[in-house]
């Protein structure tokens, strides 16, 4: 089984000025393993990660960007996947980080853990395209297409917790570090 | 000698709401507001209408939308706003995103404050905000419609919510 931080890696590795919308185990390592202003992490609201990152597809369909969900989180607002279908931004990349648990609340096992497939019910709610990667060396493979498909994509990374980050609240619900995504993003379209 | 009957007029909402500079509409039908309200905005080629499945994903729809410099809308039923106090408290009030939400009180009886209605559920829209610190405004008549952008723009001016309360059903 993969683990969470080696997938994330082999992600920070491919990115160049994609926009990263990181919610809670997956904000904790991402930002210390791709650092960066147009990391755009939310907390808080359990389960609207998607929602943020739809916003921002939207606002900016021309700039890609990635969301890295849990599965916990994307259960609490499953309508998402049928509001995004619609929506339908060709920018948008949904990673669902799945380890069957509410990793953050105490590691208790998800509902339908055994059963219930991300990739099936993107595609049913009208994703372009749904992958699923158990295998780091299938997942490093894939990545680069993936990052330049047509979306809304989503990608199920069937995973463990890896090494141990430090946990950052606060950091993750930032004022400063949102104001300065916005600044960056603003500046960059004065730029272009 | 029969007092005049004063409406509020859907047109004039839209015109309100494209004041504030909004052009991202994120809703959810409410028959309070749909056929005068959300209809027409979906027609309008100057808006683009977003679709949600459930409100609160509306919140933070908008607030992704301010992360890129859109101002944007969330139109929805007071049963909406209910059911997105959580969003609404983590996302919009502690994480300071100017959310600005327009929300249909159906079933308020003509002439009464939300306060004094007989359905419980618009009785407590008020002092929920009020216990919230969300700042609101009651649309009751179209003279109401002045104050929308207004409003708007000091939402975004203190990076905070605020919520318009449509209290007749638009014309």
């Amino acid at each position: 089984m993969m683990r969470r931080d080696d997938c994330l890696k082999v992600l920070a590795l491919r990115r160049s000025d994609e926009i990263v919308v990181a919610t809670y185990m997956a904000a904790q390592e991402w930002i210390h393993i791709s650092p960066s202003e147009l990391n755009y992490t939310c907390i808080g609201a359990m389960g609207q990660a998607s929602s943020h990152a739809l916003g921002i597809a939207l606002g900016r369909p021309d700039r890609r960007v990635i969301v890295l969900d849990g599965d916990g989180s994307l259960l609490m607002n499953l309508g998402a996947l049928v509001t995004i279908g619609h929506a339908a931004p060709r920018n948008l990349v949904h990673i669902v980080c799945r380890n069957n648990t509410y990793e953050t609340n105490g590691s208790v096992p998800i509902p339908g853990a055994d059963q219930v497939s991300f990739t099936g019910l993107a595609r049913a709610a009208g994703y372009r395209e749904a992958h699923e990667f158990e295998d780091l060396a299938d997942w490093e493979r894939a990545v680069d297409q993936i990052l330049i498909e047509e979306g809304p994509i989503l990608v199920e990374l069937r995973m463990v917790p890896g090494d141990p980050y430090p946990e950052d609240f606060r950091r993750l619900g930032s004022l400063d570090h949102r104001e300065a995504f916005r600044q960056a993003l603003l500046g960059d379209r004065l730029k272009g | 000698m029969v007092a005049e009957v004063q409406s509020l007029e859907a047109a004039s909402i839209i015109a309100g709401i494209k004041r504030a500079g909004i052009r991202f509409i994120v809703a959810l039908p409410d028959r309070h507001t749909s056929a005068q309200l959300l209809r027409k905005l979906m027609a309008d080629p100057e808006m683009r209408v977003v679709q949600v499945c459930k409100e609160d994903e509306g919140v933070s729809i908008c607030s992704g939308l301010y992360a890129t410099g859109h101002r944007a809308l969330l139109l929805m039923q007071y049963t909406g706003l209910l059911d997105s106090v959580n969003a609404i408290r983590g996302v919009a009030v502690e994480l300071h995103n100017p959310v600005c939400m327009m929300v249909g009180l159906l079933g308020l009886e003509p002439g009464t404050r939300p306060t004094q209605s007989k359905r419980y559920g618009l009785r407590i829209v008020e002092p929920v905000l009020d216990v919230m610190e969300v700042p609101h405004l009651l649309l009751e008549v179209d003279a109401d419609t002045a104050q929308i952008a207004s409003a708007i723009d000091a939402a975004y001016a203190r990076s905070g919510p605020v919520v318009l309360l449509v209290g007749a059903e638009p014309v």
